[in-house]
């Protein structure tokens, strides 16, 4: 699983890629949490507001942090 | 590019109907209008049509939707609805008494008059 965090690198997206990260710690699951600071793929993912997380390609939520407990549901959902 | 952060909320987004009329046309421009001016930031519903999760994403990350129709077909309004996206603050022009036609020489007087109606529906609390 590669959960990505868009963003151009902002305290709220360090704040939602350490909620990522606490989210896979706390299931116990195999994924990669990865930055994505480029903004032309921010753009290609038709995002029109940052922070946002996309789980295996697709954008969960834009514009706001994702609290690890929303991240542990996408994942366990996947 | 410059690095600019896009984690400034989009407090107000703005999806005009961009219709094969002279009141697609009109609320496509009145969208323009409202992003120049710095009140909202004009949204692209051909994206919310295609269910982009992104764009979906960042439209309801937003304080203020506010969807602009042509006419009383309604496409602005039943495409947000159809992903779950709520509307605040809405418009059909041809209620407001613009007549729907396929003229595409605009007037600006009535661009002028929707930029002033949607102003005036954004002064409201919501």
């Amino acid at each position: 699983m590669r959960i990505e965090i868009l963003g151009m690198g902002c305290l709220k997206c360090k704040k939602l890629y350490e909620n990522a990260q606490a989210a896979v710690k706390e299931l116990n699951v195999q994924a990669e949490v990865v930055k994505v600071e480029d903004i032309q793929k921010i753009v290609d993912y038709g995002l029109m507001t940052t922070p946002a997380i996309a789980i295996d390609g697709e954008v969960k939520a834009a514009g706001r942090i994702s609290t690890p407990d929303e991240i542990k549901k996408w994942i366990s959902t996947k | 590019m410059a690095k600019e952060c896009l984690c400034q909320a989009n407090e107000i987004v703005v999806f005009p109907c961009s219709g094969g009329s002279n009141c697609g046309q009109i609320a496509n421009n009145v969208a323009v209008h409202l992003t120049e001016e710095g009140i909202g930031t004009l949204f692209c519903l051909a994206g919310i049509g295609a269910h982009i999760p992104g764009m979906i994403e960042s439209a309801k990350s937003a304080k203020r939707i506010v969807a602009i129709d042509g006419c009383s077909v309604e496409c602005a309004k039943k495409t947000l609805e159809h992903v779950g996206i709520t509307i605040t603050d809405y418009i059909d022009m041809t209620k407001e008494g613009i007549a729907k036609t396929k003229n595409f020489k605009l007037s600006q007087q009535d661009i002028l008059f929707i930029v002033k109606r949607a102003k005036q529906e954004l002064a409201k609390e919501r």
